[in-house]
């Protein structure tokens, strides 16, 4: 995007209960400006959204903002945030949100990492996790478990669109998006989230080969939850991720797919109770 | 005009297409009979041979992993022609600098080619269609930046003759480059660049005397792209001057009859079947256009061409067809109405088109229609500001 919006986040407010509240602002931390949304009130919660950016209109988030104040941030080239041309990898978003965090002098945060976000959670806990309170992970991606012939995460850009739906989803019809329908403003934001993927995780695909060795500096209370029937990362990853954080939770969703805070809101919810 | 002759050296004996999902890029190569393979690897080049004796320039390319062009290397056909051949030019269109690892091996390709042929050989530079981006695992967000990296680093090798330099690139990091051989042709051979859309790039190639070149495209969009580079278009680049490519499919016959059916064969490049998410990867094209792709009035860069019929096709300039002096008069019709160009690059084989009517078009070509057409003026910069 050549130019930056104002985002005052009165649309997304609209629609939901006008029980809770959101407000949204860029913040600037280096070359970058970050688009943060921050939804409802209580203890910090650090929402990292997945690549789709589809949790930014789900009813977990908004449950989850009774209890919370769901801090949002949109990473570098996502979103609205501009991306300085030296944000290439998930590396780097993990330095600019702990920057984020001390700016915003947010502690004790209780961080919900999806997919891509929870990726970049993991890669924020072992670097530095003084300002965490604890991590939950909805099927992350981020390390490499097998070999160099084993395929540990499905080539989503390889898969055809169809069979893709049926990797991500249990029901795939829940995945399916209107877009002809949608603003042109919120398909760039769609364009964009896809294009910014590709960028930073194009190769080494999915993962960062360093991370897996970092794992053991993830000190915080850490839980994976997995979608029972996720076909783009299967359980047996996510089991064996799970295995590399010490005394980190692993809990499985049933009738879900990459995104049982999605396809299953309330089972998700409940497997979580208790854990934030 | 300069006139090439060009074939993608295909490779169609293949299943009933209604039994595979895609030629390009996941097709097993259990459908590639390595006999038939042979034959047709040196039956293409006997008719680069013969583009040779017949007075027409020989373009080569490359993909990957696609039964569309068995050509994995144009290096190697053009070494081989560079020694079996002995007055065309040899042109690669293009080296796909954007997909390999090291721009340097082209550089020192290029080089020991151009000697062989003693200075016969023209250099493209391509960054790769979409479907490239998966053979080569290369980061579609950011062909384009390779692309450029790569070339600069090319011509400063190729330029550079007082030992070596340093280079610390955004893609490439070499600390001692000095290139052996250097080409024999100074300062270096003449550049080509392809191109579609993107307009601030065909400024840069008009500016650096590179000649620019577009494949199969309807001519009011040629002539956007055209006028674009001669605006931007100085004409103290390099030895040739740069100047502008076209290349529509080419059929020529002795009867429309016969021209018919060639050109019917020759569409089997347009209807190449390839699964959708290989056809535009994220980040291949700007945001906008992937807007439109979203609204549903986008499917990739040329399926607005490749869908048409014959009538459409020809009306648009994108496949020529007929008896000898309506294929000039096609050409000379697509010549005004881009308002010039220098290089007529012709797909004269495709598909299936056997050997025996390849060689006829190519000949009937050759004979009759080239003379028409070979003092058709140059292109001319358009001067502006920055020019004057």
């Amino acid at each position: 995007m050549a130019t930056i919006k104002k985002a005052t986040g009165k649309k997304a407010a609209a629609k939901k209960p006008a029980a809770v509240k959101s407000s949204t602002k860029f913040i600037t931390l280096g070359d970058n400006k970050i688009e943060v949304e921050r939804r409802g009130s209580g203890k910090p919660l650090l929402l990292l959204y997945g690549e789709e950016a589809l949790e930014l209109e789900a009813p977990f988030v908004d449950e989850l903002a009774r209890k919370y104040e769901v801090i949002i941030p949109s990473p570098p080239g996502f979103g609205r945030s501009n991306r300085a041309d030296w944000v290439t990898n998930m590396d780097d978003i993990a330095y600019i949100y702990l920057d984020l965090l001390e700016k915003l002098d947010l502690k004790k945060v209780t961080v919900v990492g999806c997919s891509l976000g929870g990726w970049i959670a993991l890669e924020m806990a072992t670097k530095d996790d003084s300002r965490l309170a604890k991590l939950l992970l909805v099927d992350p991606y981020g390390v490499k478990i097998g070999g160099p012939f084993d395929r540990d995460i499905e080539d989503i850009w390889c898969t055809h669109p169809a069979t893709l739906a049926k990797l991500k989803w249990a029901d795939p019809a829940k995945g399916k998006r209107d877009f002809p329908s949608m603003s042109e403003d919120k398909l760039s934001i769609v364009a964009r989230n896809s294009e910014t993927t590709a960028r930073f995780c194009w190769e080494p695909y999915m993962h960062n080969p360093k991370l897996k060795h970092r794992l053991n500096r993830v000190q915080v209370p850490t839980m994976f939850v997995w979608g029972k029937e996720d076909g783009v990362v299967k359980p047996s990853y996510g089991k064996a991720y799970a295995k590399l954080i010490k005394g980190a939770k692993f809990v499985t969703v049933a009738k879900a797919g990459h995104f049982p805070q999605l396809e299953q809101p309330e089972a998700f919810l409940k497997a979580v109770k208790g854990f934030v | 005009m300069y006139f090439w002759h060009f074939t993608e050296m295909p490779y169609p004996h293949l299943p009933d297409l209604d039994t595979i999902s895609s030629m390009r890029v996941n097709l097993p190569s259990k459908h590639f009979d390595p006999k038939i393979g042979a034959d047709l690897y040196n039956r293409y080049l006997d008719e680069h041979l013969l583009a040779d004796d017949l007075g027409l320039n020989i373009m080569l390319n490359e993909h990957h992993q696609t039964a569309t062009c068995m050509d994995v290397c144009a290096p190697l056909s053009a070494a081989i022609l560079a020694r079996q051949t002995s007055k065309a030019r040899i042109c690669i269109l293009g080296n796909p600098v954007a997909n390999r690892a090291n721009p340097l091996r082209i550089a020192e390709e290029m080089a020991m080619i151009d000697c062989i042929s003693r200075g016969r050989l023209d250099t493209g530079f391509v960054r790769g269609v979409p479907y490239e981006t998966f053979a080569a695992n290369s980061n579609p967000t950011q062909t384009v930046e390779r692309l450029w990296e790569g070339l600069d680093l090319i011509v400063k090798a190729w330029t550079t003759h007082d030992g070596p330099f340093n280079f610390e690139g955004k893609f490439w990091h070499k600390r001692q480059v000095n290139l052996w051989p250097r080409p024999y042709q100074t300062p270096h051979p003449q550049i080509w660049i392809t191109g579609s859309s993107d307009k601030g790039a065909i400024s840069k190639v008009g500016e650096r005397g590179y000649i620019f070149a577009m494949f199969l495209q309807p001519y009011d969009k040629v002539k956007d792209m055209f006028d674009t580079y001669r605006a931007s278009f100085v004409e103290h680049g390099l030895p040739g001057g740069g100047g502008l490519a076209y290349m529509p499919l080419v059929y020529t016959a002795e009867t429309d009859e016969e021209a018919e059916k060639g050109a019917k064969e020759l569409t089997w490049y347009l209807s190449a079947k390839t699964e959708p998410q290989f056809r535009n990867p994220p980040g291949y094209v700007p945001v906008a256009f992937n807007v439109k792709a979203l609204q549903g009035t986008y499917s990739g860069r040329t399926d607005a061409v490749r869908t048409q019929g014959l009538e459409y096709l020809r009306e648009q300039g994108v496949l020529i067809y007929g008896k000898p002096d309506s294929v000039a008069q096609q050409i000379k019709r697509f010549y005004e109405k881009v308002g010039g160009f220098d290089h007529l690059l012709m797909m004269q084989q495709a598909g299936f088109l056997s050997h025996e009517r390849t060689v006829s078009s190519m000949t009937l070509f050759a004979k009759e229609v080239a003379p028409q057409l070979k003092d058709l003026p140059r292109t001319k910069p358009i001067r502006h500001a920055k020019a004057a």
